[in-house]
């Protein structure tokens, strides 16, 4: 009898989950993304972690985003401002931008100018410590002309007009939100940073910081039928490698970003057959900065690393020729087969892309030239002791390397550790976990930032397709400092009079050729003082599940700049 | 050693035999244990293919090859490479001897510490109570996160001190260390007091002996066996511990392979031809050393014990 019962429990539970899987045939509008590193706030002027950045994308939009070829596309602006069209002023003082006038936030009220001059006030505040200040660099004021054109004014011609309010970095804000906000107040108000009403295409719904966030389509969406997804979730932590399989193998999440795992790894996942490996190149290059300050840790905490207007230079890798040998002795064809495959090419340039700001004065550093690296060091007077370890006036060729915890990070290092051996430089690894190398907090020792170390690698871009606002980063002022917070963009503290001054006739240019050949002369100077190595022009990686499509991947703006246009296809 | 001692007290073997010492009965107890003999096999095993190991195959295994990458097992890496062409086998070799080394080390200091305020806060009833608490505030702190801030705190000092790999080797120990006497101390503590009111000790205070005295030739001859219990179980937890920091990054730097890291690096390569053995090495390396310590020191237990030993 007992037996029987059993049976049809089984028979009507085996028909019931027949009929559930009947219905969920139709499809789902469910969206999950894994970030493996967790958005922390949702404003992307507190942030400058890629990951916030991107998470907030899909809800505060800028004027203008970049496409996949980087080009500008309008999205709260009716046209993108030329000279031509007389939106640039001829002297390149001034910019203006006209807003639609159909864009509302998500609350019902109407998107205008006062928003944008309000964004503008919101992150040039003395005191609010934005780390989007970069894009509104040289900007006097911006003006609102009427209730929906907005005018920015520079302090100087600005040959470059397009930081305030272009791509995924700066936003334009709610005016009614933030009013409250400003300065100090910036960090306090955790409701507008976990919560900000936006005019893209979704509405954050519940925000768990470092955690997950859901979002739900925004109704009042400026496109009609459009998100087609109800809800997104991102949901963060795990590691690369993870990230990718919960989309490529188990078929968990539909989408995963920037997957550097090694490419053997990625390929097997891929086999799995549940979803495809995206590339795409932009700006990003892999990169070992050279310390130029002393690291010392017998130093104390004020001049560690502290640049001190160049009088606390590092021991031995303030010698141009030992900075030289580091970088003939790598082969980075090997260290792209290893680790990038094809989402890697090697590189000697910390500006790889868009092709006509690409110098091509540094080639000879693609081949591995070990003799010469030796000899290099040999003329300089570094000699090797018995250790194998060349030295000068008892200071020792020995180097601390630090980076990121990751799988692919500690191979490259690994392989470099053993090229610099045969050129007689003793080297030692460190790894340090993404959320806090990355993370920036000026309590932690080991930000890289601080960079309290000899050497230390990751990768670096610029937002956008000109490098104009980028190249202003190794300025001798920008060097991080325990007075400016540890904040500015000089983390290799490469500092010299050739380039600053070059830096201030790139200002004065407005002929578009000239710039470019500045602008490559200025990637040189970085590159040919080695105060960074350049290793890999490294691509965008992402996996999606083979059933979201409407996806393009983006090497120039946020990833999810498309994601209004992403449906869903069993 | 104390049939020696026997021996030359001028009694014969024969006698020896007849009326055997209480660690000849040890012995004894242990033989019969197969689950001892077979843990005491591996252990030994282990042991010297990494002390001598290391010696005889002597590829290093920092070296990188590119030329060999992912390789399954053949005759010039028997245990095959890794994605960088590194030998496996040299690795492995090289992680036993920091797991074994960071084990015992750490096993002794926890011990050491653990008997220690164990057998005091037993003896001297003034003690027991603020080092009880002490115990009780030790066993309360999270070991990971602890480990964690000891790592970030110290750990440009020690370099500076002793080199990047003793270093972190101190630390490491040092860590582990002071963070796992707890167990031991309260069962010791437990021990110590049943012992104290034994007819012996009271004969011994009787006639004045000294704590320190009746500490060391009463106290701690009776409570060996859960000290040694003690031990097998820590050099196990040790080495667990520093494999679980290896695996979370921390630790030793990161081309210094430990059986930890080794299986953090191998974990992506599952299902990779030729790459998968890469996980199954230093997972079942770790494995085998934990579970024949356990063995030994569950065995030691029985033998050492008479009541346990007599059933």
């Amino acid at each position: 009898m007992r037996r029987i019962t059993a049976f049809v429990l089984l028979a009507v539970s085996i028909l019931f989950l027949g009929s559930c899987s009947q219905e969920s045939a139709e499809v789902d509008t469910n969206l999950r993304l894994l970030y493996w590193q967790a958005p922390s706030t949702l404003n992307p002027y507190l942030s400058s972690g890629t990951k916030d950045i991107e998470a907030a994308s899909i809800v505060i939009e800028p004027l203008a985003h970049y496409d996949a070829n980087a080009k500008k596309v309008p999205i709260l602006a009716t046209r993108i401002p030329t000279v031509e069209n007389g939106d640039i002023a001829e002297d390149y003082r001034s910019i203006t931008w006209h807003l639609r006038q159909d864009i509302v936030w998500s609350d019902g009220t109407q998107l205008t100018s006062a928003d944008v001059v309000f964004s503008w006030r919101y992150c040039t505040h003395e005191e609010a410590g934005c780390t989007g200040k970069d894009s509104f660099r040289d900007v006097e004021q911006v003006v609102a002309v009427d209730d929906y054109t907005v005018r920015i004014d520079f302090t100087k011609p600005a040959p470059f007009p397009f930081g305030p309010f272009v791509g995924s970095v700066s936003p334009v804000l709610q005016y009614q939100q933030f009013k409250d906000c400003l300065g100090l107040r910036a960090q306090e108000c955790t409701e507008a940073n976990f919560y900000p009403i936006g005019t893209g295409p979704f509405i954050v719904e519940e925000f768990k910081a470092n955690d997950t966030v859901r979002y739900r389509a925004n109704p009042h969406y400026r496109e009609e039928g459009k998100p087609f997804f109800q809800i997104v979730t991102i949901k963060g932590g795990g590691d690369a490698a993870s990230a990718a399989r919960a989309v490529l193998q188990t078929g968990e999440f539909d989408y995963a970003w920037n997957l550097q795992v090694e490419p053997e790894v990625l390929e097997n996942m891929r086999n799995a057959g549940k979803g495809e490996v995206l590339t795409a190149f932009g700006s990003q290059v892999e990169r070992i900065m050279v310390n130029q300050t002393n690291e010392d840790p017998s130093l104390d905490a004020d001049t560690r690393s502290v640049y001190l207007d160049g009088n606390n230079a590092h021991p031995f890798l303030s010698d141009i020729n030992v900075r030289r040998a580091l970088s003939l002795a790598i082969d980075r064809q090997i260290l792209v087969d290893i680790g990038y495959g094809v989402a890697g090419q090697p590189t000697c340039n910390v500006i790889p892309l868009p092709e006509q700001y690409v110098s091509t004065n540094n080639e000879d550093c693609k081949t591995q030239n070990i003799d010469e690296a030796n000899r290099i060091l040999e003329e300089a007077g570094w000699v090797k002791g018995s250790d194998g370890v060349r030295a000068k006036d008892g200071v020792r060729l020995s180097v601390l390397y630090q980076t990121s915890t990751n799988s692919v990070r500690q191979g490259t290092q690994s392989l470099i550790k053993g090229m610099w051996q045969e050129i007689g430089v003793e080297t030692e690894l460190r790894n340090i976990d993404a959320a806090v190398f990355f993370g920036g907090d000026p309590g932690s020792p080991d930000t890289l930032q601080k960079f309290f170390a000899d050497v230390q690698m990751y990768t670096n871009n610029f937002e956008g397709n000109d490098p104009s606002n980028y190249v202003e980063g190794w300025q001798c002022g920008n060097v991080p400092d325990p007075e400016n917070q540890w904040v500015g963009p000089n983390i290799s503290r490469g500092c010299s009079e050739e380039f600053d001054s070059l830096l201030d006739t790139l200002s004065e240019t407005f002929d578009a050729d000239e710039r470019v050949a500045i602008i490559k002369q200025l990637n040189d100077i970085v590159v040919q003082n080695v105060w960074e190595i350049p290793l890999i022009h490294r691509a965008r990686v992402s996996a999606k599940s083979n059933t979201l499509k409407g996806f393009e991947l983006n090497g120039w703006d946020s990833e999810l700049w498309t994601i209004a246009e992403w449906y869903r296809e069993e | 050693m104390k049939l020696d001692k026997l021996a030359r007290a001028g009694q014969s073997i024969q006698e020896a035999r007849e009326h055997p010492s209480p660690w000849m009965i040890v012995w004894i107890a242990l033989k019969n244990h197969k689950g001892a003999l077979v843990g005491a096999g591996v252990f030994t095993f282990i042991v010297l293919a990494v002390l001598i190991g290391p010696l005889v195959y002597s590829i290093d295994p920092q070296l990188t090859d590119t030329a060999v990458r992912n390789q399954g097992m053949s005759w010039q890496h028997p245990l095959g490479t890794d994605n960088l062409g590194r030998d496996m086998l040299a690795q492995m070799l090289s992680g036993g001897r920091i797991a074994l080394a960071v084990g015992f080390a750490a096993m002794l200091l926890s011990l050491g510490v653990g008997t220690a305020i164990g057998v005091v806060a037993g003896y001297y009833k003034r003690l027991d109570g603020p080092l009880m608490r002490l115990t009780d505030l030790f066993l309360a702190l999270p070991l990971l996160p602890l480990l964690l801030v000891i790592i970030m705190l110290f750990r440009d000092t020690l370099r500076a001190a002793f080199g990047p790999e003793r270093g972190i080797f101190l630390l490491i120990v040092l860590g582990i260390g002071i963070t796992s006497w707890m167990q031991t101390a309260r069962i010791v503590r437990g021990e110590t007091l049943a012992i104290k009111e034994r007819e012996f000790v009271l004969a011994a205070t009787s006639m004045g002996t000294s704590g320190l005295h009746i500490i060391t030739k009463h106290i701690l001859p009776n409570i060996l066996s859960p000290i040694m219990v003690s031990a097998t179980l820590g050099i196990a937890n040790a080495i667990i511990t520093e494999s679980t920091l290896s695996f979370l990054g921390l630790g030793f730097p990161p081309d210094f392979p430990t059986w930890g890291r080794l299986l953090f690096d191998g974990a992506n390569f599952i299902g990779i031809e030729g790459a998968t053995a890469r996980v199954i090495w230093p997972g079942l390396a770790i494995s085998l050393t934990v579970l024949s310590v356990n063995y030994i020191g569950d065995a030691l237990r029985d033998a050492i014990d008479p009541r346990v030993r007599n059933k």
